[in-house]
């Protein structure tokens, strides 16, 4: 099943709501859990599934993603034949280098697009996070002779506040899409796109040749908005785990529900791992006054002072006399004796200082930017 | 082929019988250490850190671990278009073929190998010890001695000395007499099982060996001894660092303990000088809303919500609600109970510790069984299953289910 379908991540979305988090790095690069970067999730997802190609389209700020990425090793796309494409834009003659949306930048990877073999393509964007295969995904497409499938869960509330990209889909019975509304302010659709999309690649190509010969932008908006009664488009449920990461209160909450079990065995199940850059970090060190409780530590850390309800990325040093409380402590950040957090998210490399405090609120977590000193 | 400077010879055949179960199914270079590493990293790493890119690995005893655990050797990037990591099993060679007869004898099989990078130098490594080195500045000791042979040597108490090859050098740290575990030696310069020969000289001693039928092919009692008769330039070069053998229970429980001291003389987390290793595909570790850790290492994959203190716990571990976990070693995989009670003890790969039982209890009168090679450690192989509630006294070594219902 895999060997007909190529996988295709945009990563060129910008999201104004991430602020500081996204000041240098795309959302796909946005650190999660602890050990992981956004993109690890669905590029692990359609490695899982049994994809050997996969095209990665960026856009800003994509230094650090490719960086993370490398030739695609980890996810063992490094290939001969097929592997890991990343696309970023390029200036020619009819192409000025920066996209002015999906359409836009799914038109400059024709080529790519084009020359993969397979006779599906697996689109998808890259800050939703779930654990799963496209199998069914794909046999169902197959099935029902849908054209486009787009795969959703339910979700009961609507945050019309810091709403980013929420495709609501209603459906019949079958499962046929009859409406299509992008960020509404109310809804009475609970069926919420998880930005998946299986269709023939060969349509794809149509689309994205048609809408950019009128000058449409938008993959979502002028193409499926647009077509959803000239198109068959099918939704395919998915039952399990989903997060995404809107905003800096979702970053913030969405990380920390990976404290709880439930969501951690959704996200984690052995059988499909999620594959993330090796860092070769020893292991995380505890000194004789640690005191951890209800805490996620990846490895390179040195925990010698008090810790709750946190997340420590890799290389972390907590020292003694420290008190870290509800805080997403990002890669390589130091809190030194004496200062106290709660409810603050410190990106890479951040330092604190002796004695400081910092507090924030659950719906409103202080973020500080990357490299900072407190 | 591309000419290397120097080529590595690692012997990984080692059986390791003083580990007891540990290596029942695995190679010593195999056997997991500190966490996340297998002993093997600490020579490949040394290797990839000193610049040498072309290492064959000798194997012979359960090599099916360590093979998969190599791989292409990408994990210590050594998947080279030229170089990289070779195992090197014994093979037959027209109508003959044999087991590798001692160490000598494991590199003289694989002449042919090493041949084809036409090195200057060779390195042999032995699979068994923790420690870091660079390899390079030992080279360049060589090179500037001008030596035929060059040993690394650390100096031990001299009480120890007696446990040792010790080399016995003259002011200019050239080898004068070499002992093999003296009852009373005359210095106390260990030999690491580390040696630089020039290629030329190496090859026509092991040729010259291998015809010698009184023979053992050991570096150690034959090649070493011969070089140093007839009268080859050969140097000690001083090893100054952390260097342990980790051959013996007791000794791998130590060594592991030393990484959880405030300030461990071995630094994992030097940047400049990594130890890479093969690692499992595994989210960071969790510690629960109950739990207490102190003076511990917790790798990926952990999930703790006991207490664990001065202990080292391996990927995937998995310590239970209640569970107090003390001055202990928990291998890949292991599980530990809801209030299981586990003390001075290394427990192996996936072995499960039902719910309840003590593990290192103090022996009761009359209890007798063989500790000789635990001491005070209490040892569970691999992929056993202790029942709930059971007792496993001290120094005890499990190396099959506990099922039975003698207490508890």
């Amino acid at each position: 099943m895999a060997d007909k379908a190529f996988g295709l991540i945009y990563t060129g979305s910008s999201n104004m709501q991430l602020r500081e988090l996204t000041y240098s790095r795309s959302v796909a690069a946005v650190p999660f859990a602890g050990r992981y970067r956004c993109v690890d999730f669905i590029l692990s997802n359609l490695v899982n599934t049994g994809i050997t190609n996969v095209g990665i389209i960026t856009q800003k700020n994509y230094h650090s993603l490719m960086d993370h990425l490398e030739s695609g090793k980890e996810w063992d796309l490094h290939r001969k034949r097929d592997g890991l494409f990343i696309l970023p834009p390029f200036v020619t003659r009819d192409n000025t280098g920066l996209y002015r949306g999906t359409v836009d930048a799914l038109r400059s990877v024709l080529g790519y697009i084009r020359r993969s073999a397979q006779r599906y393509v697996i689109l998808t964007g890259s800050h939703t996070i779930f654990n799963t295969t496209f199998d069914d995904m794909l046999q169902q497409h197959i099935m029902t002779g849908a054209d486009i499938t787009v795969m959703y869960n339910e979700e009961n509330s609507l945050n019309t506040d810091e709403q980013y990209d929420d495709l609501r889909l209603t459906m019949q019975q079958n499962g046929r899409v009859i409406d299509l509304e992008y960020n509404p302010y109310r809804t009475e659709s609970r069926c919420r796109s998880c930005d998946v999309f299986i269709m023939e690649k060969t349509l794809l190509e149509y689309l994205i040749e048609e809408a950019a010969a009128h000058d449409l932008l938008d993959f979502t908006r002028d193409i499926l908005l647009k077509k959803v009664n000239d198109l068959k488009i099918y939704g395919w449920r998915y039952g399990g785990y989903v997060a995404r990461l809107e905003s800096l209160s979702e970053f913030f909450r969405y990380n920390m529900a990976v404290l709880e079990r439930p969501v951690r065995e959704d996200l984690f199940n052995p059988e499909h791992p999620i594959y993330t850059k090796v860092k070769d970090e020893a292991p995380a060190r505890y000194g004789i006054d640690a005191s951890v409780k209800n805490s996620l530590v990846a490895d390179g850390c040195l925990v010698e002072g008090t810790v709750e309800n946190s997340i420590l990325f890799r290389g972390v040093h907590v020292a003694k006399g420290a008190a870290v409380k509800n805080c997403i402590l990002m890669q390589a950040t130091e809190v030194q004796s004496g200062a106290e957090l709660s409810y603050v998210a410190l990106d890479k490399g951040v330092l604190v200082r002796k004695d400081r405090r910092l507090v924030g609120y659950e719906g409103f977590p202080i973020i500080i930017r990357k490299g900072s000193v407190i | 082929m591309i000419k290397k400077r120097m080529v590595a010879m690692l012997l990984a055949g080692g059986q390791g019988t003083r580990l007891g179960v540990l290596t029942n199914r695995t190679a010593k270079p195999a056997v997991p250490f500190g966490g996340k590493y297998r002993i093997i990293d600490f020579p490949l790493s040394n290797c990839v850190n000193s610049g040498i890119d072309t290492v064959g690995v000798l194997t012979q005893y359960e090599p099916l671990e360590l093979n998969s655990y190599l791989g292409n050797g990408s994990a210590w990037d050594l998947d080279r278009t030229t170089g990289g990591v070779y195992v090197l099993p014994p093979y037959v060679s027209g109508s003959t073929g044999e087991w590798y007869s001692g160490t000598a004898n494991a590199i003289c099989q694989n002449m042919a190998f090493i041949e084809q990078y036409s090195p200057e130098y060779v390195l042999i490594l032995s699979g068994d010890h923790i420690y870091k080195m660079d390899y390079a500045d030992m080279l360049k000791h060589h090179v500037e001695k001008g030596a035929d042979a060059t040993i690394a040597v650390l100096e031990v108490p001299m009480e120890e000395a007696h446990r040792f090859g010790i080399m016995n050098t003259d002011g200019e740290s050239r080898i004068v007499e070499f002992e093999e575990k003296p009852k009373h030696p005359k210095s106390n310069n260990a030999s690491m099982g580390i040696y630089i020969f020039n290629w030329p000289v190496l090859r026509a001693y092991l040729a010259e060996d291998n015809k010698d039928t009184a023979s053992a092919h050991d570096f150690g009692k034959n090649i070493i001894p011969k070089m140093l008769n007839s009268g080859k330039r050969m140097f000690a070069y001083r090893f100054k660092g952390y260097w342990k053998d980790v051959g013996t229970v007791q000794s791998l429980w130590e060594a592991n303990m030393d990484l959880i001291e405030e300030k461990p003389e071995l630094d994992l987390n030097d940047k400049e000088w990594r130890i890479y290793s093969r690692s499992a595909i595994l989210p960071a570790h969790y510690l629960g809303k109950e739990s207490s850790v102190c003076r511990s290492i917790i790798t990926e994959g952990c999930y703790v919500d006991g207490s664990v203190s001065h202990s080292v716990l391996f990927s995937g571990a998995n310590i239970g609600e209640g569970a107090v976990v003390k001055d202990s070693v928990v291998l890949p995989g292991a599980r530990i109970g809801a209030n299981a009670v586990v003390t001075k003890a290394i427990i192996g790969e996936n072995a499960v510790v039902g719910d309840g039982a003590v593990l290192g209890a103090a022996p009761e009168e009359g209890e007798s069984y063989d500790t000789s090679l635990t001491g005070d450690i209490t040892l569970v192989a691999s992929n056993t299953a202790i029942r709930q509630g059971a007792r496993v006294p001290a120094g005890m070594i499990v190396n099959q289910d506990i099922i039975g219902s003698k207490e508890g």
